[in-house]
């Protein structure tokens, strides 16, 4: 073709490899990206908010600190198979393995605060201590959802700021108004968080 | 990012291949049947976040590469054009809502472009 050539010299040529080695990277960080982006099931947050309220009205009525608890603790197992549901179908609409890389890397930061969480409160139901179970639950939710989050959408690690806030507050709250914190953490919270994500990224 | 996609047209694109070929003879052999319609960053970048999701409306498209209306509707469009992706527009409310997704197409071009760019640096490595 009788086209006229340039007549600044060529940029000095970038090594193929490299630059075959750039766009991969690229393509793998839009994709971790753009997975992270929707991993993090909106309507699932909703529908564990819902059935936290419920578990809230339930422990209310429950007259020893013991049955209360444990219906809190069969609500956290309830939210967890949610969690675990949405995150998986979400996945699996998506079609392709790589959205287990974000949802992993959300799982092995979230996963240890959770542990924690769970040992502190068998030590704290052998030494009798169930006022502060509720506020370390929130805390240390709101820290695995800080850390999990902070590779997500940022409302993700904000909704875990506010849990962390809430649990503080908890800590030094009396211990009639604990249900309520629980209420407004993992209910409330949940609800208007999961509505948000679910509007504003879809799922 | 402007200045790569101006590579897709015919005249630069040349000159940039025959400027590679005349480089390394591993650009030789790829270069030529390098899928240039992906090749560029922001559409790559749309092939990309779609592999991974089901589908992306217009605005998270737009939130996900940080890009504006017009450049992602362009790119967008050109692979709309070539069967990598399809378009369906609705109406959330009153809101016109436009989503993507990537056509079986679109995700063998993907593939094939990775397969490529493994091939590139396998060579260069063997060399």
């Amino acid at each position: 073709m009788a086209l006229p050539e340039p007549l600044r010299r060529p940029a000095p040529p970038v090594s193929i490899d490299d630059h075959a080695r750039d766009n991969l990277r690229f393509i793998r960080e839009t994709m971790e990206r753009a997975a992270s982006f929707t991993a993090v099931p909106g309507w699932g947050g909703v529908a564990m908010g819902i059935t936290a309220l419920g578990a809230a009205a339930i422990a209310a009525r429950q007259t020893s600190p013991s049955a209360w608890l444990l219906t809190w603790i069969a609500e956290a197992f309830v939210a967890i198979g949610i969690a675990c549901w949405t995150t998986y179908s979400k996945a699996r609409l998506a079609g392709t393995p790589l959205v287990t890389g974000p949802a992993r890397r959300f799982a092995y930061s979230f996963a240890p605060p959770l542990f924690v969480g769970g040992l502190l409160t068998i030590l704290h139901l052998r030494t009798h201590e169930i006022g502060i179970i509720p506020g370390q639950w929130l805390m240390l939710y709101g820290a695995g959802v800080v850390t999990g989050g902070a590779f997500s959408i940022r409302i993700v690690p904000l909704m875990g700021l506010c849990f962390m806030v809430l649990g503080a507050v908890a800590l030094f709250s009396p211990w009639t108004w604990q249900n309520a914190f629980l209420a407004a953490g993992f209910g409330a919270l949940h609800i208007i968080f999961g509505a948000v994500i679910a509007r504003k990224y879809g799922g | 990012m402007a200045a790569k996609s101006g590579a897709y047209r015919t005249g630069e694109g040349e000159r940039e291949e025959r400027a590679k070929r005349s480089t390394t003879h591993v650009a030789e052999s790829s270069a030529t049947n390098l899928d240039r319609l992906i090749h560029e960053r922001t559409r790559l970048a749309i092939v990309s976040a779609l592999a991974v999701n089901k589908s992306l409306t217009f605005s998270e498209l737009k939130q996900l590469l940080r890009a504006t209306d017009g450049n992602l509707s362009v790119h967008a469009r050109k692979l709309e054009d070539a069967g990598y992706v399809s378009c369906s527009k609705s109406f959330d409310g009153r809101m016109p809502k436009t989503e993507y997704a990537l056509s079986a197409a679109g995700r063998r071009a993907l593939e094939k472009y990775l397969s490529h760019m493994e091939a590139l640096i396998h060579a260069t490595r063997e060399k």
